[in-house]
């Protein structure tokens, strides 16, 4: 077990390394092809050469790609320092680097906009798997009827929708039309109140994709688990079906949910940038699409790496807790 | 449903037929795809799904006859539709009468119903061809991971663990935005097209893969495998005659349901300012340029919005009805 989980953290860093040196190769060598300097991106184009020639020299843009990817991994760990003609700025571990446009060091930017998106997320986590599980067990049990059409309509419904089609017909009734909501973020620590009624349009409309996917998801593995011989088993020793459901049945539907779930938490800031951008919400997501707007590599950098964070240790999560909930499977 | 009672009962009287010793049709061995078909015959919501998906298709083929015929060059202006001051169209329902059948843009009064159908050629031609750099960059990877193992099928799929890792709908707006807009002496919302064809099937390529390696896991070990082996028959020959026949319903079910999502995809990135640019139209560009106009003019909104709902959800049916029908375990 522990020998598993040190196999896997080495996999995770090396392939968060990967990651960062395929970003660096994007958004290093792209502009190389096409013929834009990152350097006229920080300065502006009309700026004189010499401040273009102090850049490059302070950013180490000139150095080959692998020193340059050195710098910046070892800057996370280490901090480094940004030096040209005698002035020396330090950046303390754990430095991402400076915006290329607002020359702000990008580690308080993500500091600042990781807790909105994961607010976002873990709301409309707990809201999706609530609704959509509990959707697709109730039509399980009743499959065929008039309760299980009706939901497998919605859930199909619900996953052919776009989340930004979604946010702005719930915005267009509810903020605009019935005046509920403001539609503006309000931080937690300054109204909760606030905060939780202008998050309930976001959660709804993020939940409401996924909780689609995991009712259609839930419905089939239930199907597949009730036929299985092990319930025959319970049911004919006269367990009650709440105990047979419940129990038996429930615990083998939950290992592919986790699976789906590990590869979505990790993954939601996909769908976060798209409901961040419709509710105009200050979070990664947001900050995401306006840095790639301005083609600001450090801070595009930033959010990947937070990002594909994310998706590898929600992975190494899932397999450990497969072990939890399957008693059959074994880490080695 | 009344059909499969009618055809058992055929089936008996047949049965009959043959016992009685009355020269019946002779008894035809169906092949899978012929039983395939019958079977989504009778699935009316696939069926209904799959006309649509037809019907659009043809809108998208000949979209400039449909115009011509029903509407406005999607490019005209049409100012005496706009209220000149609000900027927004003339009368109730985003000035919907029988010249403009869906309505006018705010502000420059372009024909919203030409944009419609116009949108609709970028948006199926990205999904398809999309789906299909995925599928065969997917096919050809999983079937020689899968068949050949070892090394090969470790770095293989690493790459594949790697891509599913990163941020996908990010990097697809950042490499979008990078590319620059002209291509080998290309120019225009061709190369854009293109763009996002190859960067959404790359990022595809490796769900498909993975699928592609697994079923190749277990085929390999069959029979009719090691009889082709033994009769002297070429590595090629085994993957890509024997194996892949076999892989096709598998890899026909993801193509048909990764449509949908690569719609969703490339409306997203419209939506979000990375996919095609003005003027010509896509129905993701549409719905961004109403997040500033949905309170004075909610049609603008809701009719991209529908389009989009309308074409995922007709592929959702269409691909759930193809998967039912080439499932071997389905009884239906």
């Amino acid at each position: 077990m522990f020998a598993y989980i040190v196999r896997r953290l080495i996999a995770v860093i090396v392939m968060l390394l990967v990651v960062i040196l395929v970003t660096f190769g994007i958004f290093f060598a792209v502009p190389k092809l096409t013929g834009t300097d990152p350097a006229t991106l920080f300065v502006g184009k009309q700026a004189d050469p010499a401040a273009i020639e102090g850049i490059r020299q302070k950013l180490g843009l000139s150095d080959p790609i692998l020193v340059q990817f050195w710098h910046f991994v070892s800057g996370i760990f280490a901090g480094r320092d940004y030096s040209s003609d005698g002035d020396v700025v330090h950046c303390a571990a754990p430095c991402f680097g400076y915006s290329f446009r607002t020359e702000q060091a990008v580690w308080p930017v993500l500091q600042d906009r990781l807790p909105v998106t994961m607010q976002l997320a873990a709301g409309a986590c707990v809201l999706w798997l609530l609704g959509g599980v509990a959707t697709g067990i109730l039509s399980a049990l009743k499959r065929g009827t008039a309760v299980d059409r009706s939901a497998m309509t919605v859930a199909l419904a619900g996953v052919s929708l776009p989340i930004y089609f979604t946010g702005l017909v719930s915005l267009a009734i509810f903020s605009y039309g019935l005046g509920w909501v403001k539609g503006d973020y309000t931080p937690i620590a300054d109204d909760p109140l606030v905060w939780f009624r202008e998050m309930i349009l976001p959660w709804v409309t993020l939940a409401f994709l996924y909780a689609a996917m995991y009712a259609r998801l839930t419905r089939a593995t239930m199907l597949e688990i009730l036929g299985e011989d092990y319930i025959r088993t319970a049911r004919a020793k006269g367990l009650r079906e709440p105990v047979v459901i419940g129990k038996h049945a429930l615990r083998s539907t939950m290992t592919p949910i986790l699976t789906i779930l590990g590869l979505d938490l990790g993954a939601v800031l996909g769908g976060a940038v798209l409901t961040e951008t419709t509710f105009n919400l200050p979070g990664l997501g947001q900050a995401a699409v306006k840095a790639i707007s301005d083609k600001d590599l450090p801070l595009i950098l930033g959010v990947t790496l937070i990002a594909a964070s994310a998706v590898v240790i929600a992975n190494l999560l899932v397999d450990l807790l497969y072990a939890v909930i399957d008693p059959r499977v074994r880490l080695t | 449903m009344t059909a499969p009672m009618h055809d058992t009962s055929a089936a008996e009287t047949a049965a009959v037929d043959v016992a009685a010793g009355v020269p019946a049709k002779a008894i035809e061995g169906r092949s899978p795809w012929r039983i395939a078909w019958v079977r989504l015959k009778r699935d009316k919501l696939a069926l209904a799904g799959g006309i649509v998906v037809l019907l659009l298709i043809l809108v998208a083929i000949f979209a400039p006859l449909i115009v011509d015929l029903l509407g406005h060059p999607p490019n005209e202006f049409h100012e005496d539709q706009i209220d000149p001051l609000f900027g927004t169209p003339k009368g109730s329902w985003g000035g919907i009468n029988s010249d403009f059948v869906f309505g006018v843009e705010p502000v420059n009064g372009r024909d919203v119903f030409s944009r419609v159908v116009y949108g609709a050629r970028v948006s199926l031609l990205v999904a398809f061809f999309a789906a299909v750099v995925a599928v065969a960059v997917g096919t050809v990877f999983g079937i020689i991971a899968g068949y050949f193992g070892g090394w090969i099928d470790a770095i293989i799929s690493r790459v594949m663990d790697i891509l599913l890792a990163f941020p996908q709908l990010l990097f697809i707006i950042a490499l979008v935005s990078v590319v620059p807009n002209s291509i080998w002496g290309f120019t225009g919302s061709g190369v854009r097209m293109g763009v996002l064809i190859v960067v959404i099937g790359f990022f595809g390529w490796p769900y498909v893969g993975r699928i592609v390696r697994g079923q190749t896991l277990s085929l390999r070990e069959r029979e009719y495998v090691e009889a082709a082996r033994s009769l002297g028959a070429g590595r090629g020959y085994i993957l890509f005659r024997e194996l892949l026949p076999n892989l096709v319903a598998p890899i026909t079910v993801y193509a048909t349901l990764m449509i949908p999502t690569n719609v969703l995809t490339e409306a997203a990135l419209s939506f979000l300012g990375a996919g095609v640019k003005q003027p010509t139209s896509s129905w993701g560009q549409m719905l961004s340029a109403a997040v500033n106009t949905y309170e004075s003019d909610p049609m603008f909104m809701i009719i991209p919005g529908v389009a989009i709902f309308l074409t995922v959800l007709a592929f959702n049916l269409f691909g759930d009805g193809v998967r039912d029908a080439l499932d071997p375990k389905g009884s239906r």
